[in-house]
């Protein structure tokens, strides 16, 4: 599925990163806590957080992860977005709760990063 | 190719904590360590580095590269752990609310080095410190 794509379902607002909305996401991963994260996700696994602070950014440039959506419209301080934008880190906020986030997304099709 | 540097790591600080990591990540990629690796030893530096800054009094995270290995050490000045096979259980944490809500502490940080790194072997003194060595054949 293409950030695009997820970007509309979630009704959610470009934080930096949009140029690379062509970029496809195979699976998706959904946590607050950062070890669970680095617990599990994979290559190409969207990351979905409530957790706006610049933890949540480092996590993702540690696994490579190309996308994050920060959900119930918690917006990340400017300089958590200057952080993204710097590693190149496409992210986004919606207003839905992760509960709907999930839904949304799986319902649409995307499945959950299998668990080992 | 052969690398060995030393980075310092503060007590408390969660604003830069990951910031060591990103750096020894970043000289990964310049050197073109394969994908798969980088990866394992960036989940190993970045939890043994927040580590560092939410249970210990500061210590340093030391990045070698060998012929056939990556070697990545984490010392510390803290107070140890008094039991290190519960310290090292899934989901056993003493980490404050404050840290959790950080997104860190929830007790998958030790259990993540061991499954990532090919080799692993933890030290602690009660009161003295910590010394983890992760290895990872390249
Ligand atoms: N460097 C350290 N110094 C002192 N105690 C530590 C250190 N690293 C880990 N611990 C102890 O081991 C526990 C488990 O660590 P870890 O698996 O990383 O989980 P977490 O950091 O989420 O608590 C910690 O809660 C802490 O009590
Ligand atoms: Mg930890």
């Amino acid at each position: 599925m293409t950030l695009k794509k997820i970007a509309e379902i979630l009704n959610a607002q470009w934080l930096c990163g949009q140029e690379d909305e062509d970029r496809e996401t195979h699976s998706a991963f959904a946590s607050d806590m950062m070890s669970d994260v680095l617990a599990f996700v994979k290559e190409d696994t969207l990351l979905l957080t409530g957790l706006v602070n610049g933890q949540s950014v480092r996590t993702c440039e540690m696994l490579d992860v190309p996308c994050v959506v920060f959900v119930r419209g918690k917006m990340p301080q400017p300089d958590v977005i200057d952080m993204a934008r710097e590693i190149m880190l496409p992210a986004m906020v919606t207003p839905y709760s992760m509960f709907e986030v999930c839904g949304r997304l799986y319902e649409a099709g995307l499945p959950s990063v299998k668990l080992e | 190719m052969m690398i060995k540097d030393t980075y310092p790591v503060a007590a408390g600080d969660m604003t830069v904590a990951g910031d060591v990591s990103a750096r020894i990540k970043r000289q990964m990629k310049r050197l073109g360590i394969p994908s798969d690796i980088m990866r394992r030893v960036s989940v190993c530096t970045y939890e043994a580095e927040i580590n560092l800054v939410i249970h210990s009094m500061g210590g340093e995270i030391e990045f070698e590269i060998t012929a056939e290995d990556i070697i990545v050490r984490s010392r510390d000045v803290g107070p140890g752990i008094p039991d290190i096979s519960k310290a090292m259980t899934e989901g056993w944490s003493t980490a404050s609310n404050e840290v959790r809500n950080m997104g860190f502490g929830a007790g998958m940080g030790l259990p993540n080095m061991k499954r990532n790194a090919d080799e692993f072997s933890i030290e602690s003194t009660v009161g003295v410190g910590t010394n983890i060595v992760m290895t990872f054949h390249i």
